[in-house]
């Protein structure tokens, strides 16, 4: 068989259907004709749709006046050089570090877990934070689990911090995120002109659809909610376009498989009984009021923040070097600028060699659009 | 770290189910899942905790993307990242089951 007839089996076997994809585009090439002006800005916020928009060459599918851009949808990208601080001096103290992979080689001020790691650290990579526990479980030595990720994620650490009988040298070092303060922030700021929100539908399994009515009704901004598969996008992208044009400010669920209005009520009557909003640092973007997830005082036992002096003031004499101070990773995360903006995009900056977090996460922008050979042109 | 795993519950022993994700057989924990699970029913695993019961209805739907993800070569991001799940659940022991 030809490479291209093998080529073009591949896409259609990926989407299945690819008259449906093909008719939805159409559609969407429609929808932005009636709207007549461009770029109509949405924006996403989750690093898996990113992945599949970009792994499946979706915006080669869209009209050219739709402009989808991804905000900050990257857990690990948007936590603060502080925090991953605040990990490297527990590390350099003699303490196990247990953290989900991607954090190792987010820059902190002066070093990445990773760079204390090499110096002799001990850093653990762990995929749940009941292994963290397990790892506790197994060593007399002090085990800090640094939590990151979104509210998918928070929950899982709030059932480990509910759970009896957790061991005494275990603790939690919270760095978890919680999204809808940060779209909001988003939506405010003034050069960004984001339209509709593409909402991630595994965070909304969690929080329910019902959350973004709020923020639908302050800022009058549209709201779908959609699921990962290439069509679940496409399928979300026409009905958030027809939102828009129809000038409706609403939320719609287009991922009911997955999410219902109230979400999983047992999940975030775990989270908000061990967690709280506090304001703090999303790296990069600003200060996002309510936008960081913090122990709470009955948790005190399992804060790492409480039980050790954590002295990071060592790690912030070294200024960031001239090449991190390139890094626009900020502004990628805000809908201000693109990878391709960046001139250490792929040069300087790769995944091997990262100058910013957006490179080390699986779920940054710049990482994705490397791996999957950057922006693909209309 | 916001892709959830779909998998066929085997087993319920209290907060622990016993599931298999395309014949991988894991241990999955149930203290956050949204509804009551049983044996047959499909779930949504996220770093090792079920986070929904999927209605059977809408579970099949739900593998297709998942199904062809696992075909990828290591090196492909999602695909990696739903293995990441994978690996955030325990592993069964003797990995029996009854499966049918
Ligand atoms: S390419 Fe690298 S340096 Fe540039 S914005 Fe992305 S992560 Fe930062």
């Amino acid at each position: 068989m030809p490479e291209a007839d093998v080529r073009r089996q591949a896409s259609e076997l990926k989407f299945r259907d690819p008259a449906k994809a093909r008719a939805l585009a159409e559609k969407l090439a429609r929808l932005c004709e009636a709207i007549g002006r461009e770029p109509i800005q949405v924006m996403h916020v989750c690093g898996t749709h990113e992945q599949a928009i970009a792994k499946y060459g979706l915006r080669t599918l869209l009209p050219k006046p739709l402009d989808l851009i991804m905000g900050p949808g990257c857990p690990v990208c948007v936590t603060d050089l502080p925090e991953v601080d605040e990990a490297v001096a527990l590390a350099e103290d003699g303490k196990l570090i247990a953290t989900y992979g991607d954090m190792l080689r987010v820059p902190g001020t002066s070093k990445s877990l990773a760079e204390a790691q090499a110096e002799g650290a001990r850093v653990e990579v762990v995929y749940s934070a009941a292994q963290a526990v397990e790892l506790a479980r197994s060593t007399d030595e002090d085990v800090v689990f640094f939590a990151t990720g979104f509210e998918t994620t928070a929950v899982a650490t709030a059932a480990i911090a509910l759970e009896d009988a957790l061991p005494g040298n275990f603790s939690i070092l919270s760095a978890h995120k919680y999204v809808p303060p940060a779209m909001e922030l988003v939506a405010q700021i003034p050069q960004t002109k984001v339209e509709g929100f593409l909402a991630a539908g595994h965070a909304a399994t969690i929080t329910g659809w019902g959350i973004f009515e709020d923020l639908v009704e302050r800022f009058g901004i549209p709201v779908v909610v959609g699921g990962f598969e290439p069509l679940d996008i496409m399928a979300g992208l026409v009905r958030l376009v027809e939102l828009i044009r129809d000038n409706s400010k609403t939320v719609v669920n287009m991922y009911p498989r997955c999410v219902t209005r109230a979400g999983n009520t047992v999940a975030q009557q775990q989270m908000w009984s061990v967690f709280r909003t506090a304001g703090g640092m999303w790296r990069g973007i600003a200060d996002v009021p309510d936008g960081s997830l913090r122990l709470r005082d009955e948790f005190a036992h399992l804060d790492a923040r409480k039980k050790y002096k954590i002295d990071i003031s060592r790690l912030l004499q070294h200024a960031p070097s001239a090449l991190t101070e390139q890094c626009i990773c900020g502004a990628i995360m805000s809908g201000l600028a693109t990878p391709t903006d960046c001139a250490l995009f792929g040069k300087e900056c790769e995944p091997t060699n990262p100058v910013g977090a957006c490179m080390v996460s699986s779920e940054g922008t710049c990482k994705i659009w490397y791996q999957y050979g950057g922006h693909p042109e209309l | 770290m916001c892709l959830g795993v779909p998998g066929r519950v085997l087993t319920v022993n209290g907060l622990l189910a016993t599931v298999d994700f395309w014949g991988v057989q894991r241990e999955v924990r149930l203290d956050i899942v949204d509804q009551p699970v049983e044996v047959g029913d499909y779930i949504l695993n996220h770093v090792g905790f079920a986070i929904r019961r999927i209605p059977p209805e809408e579970a099949e739907e739900t593998l297709a993307l998942y199904e062809e993800l696992l075909k990828e070569a290591e090196s492909d991001m999602m695909a990696a990242d739903l293995r990441g799940e994978l690996e955030a659940t325990a592993e069964t022991e003797g990995g029996g089951g009854d499966d049918a």
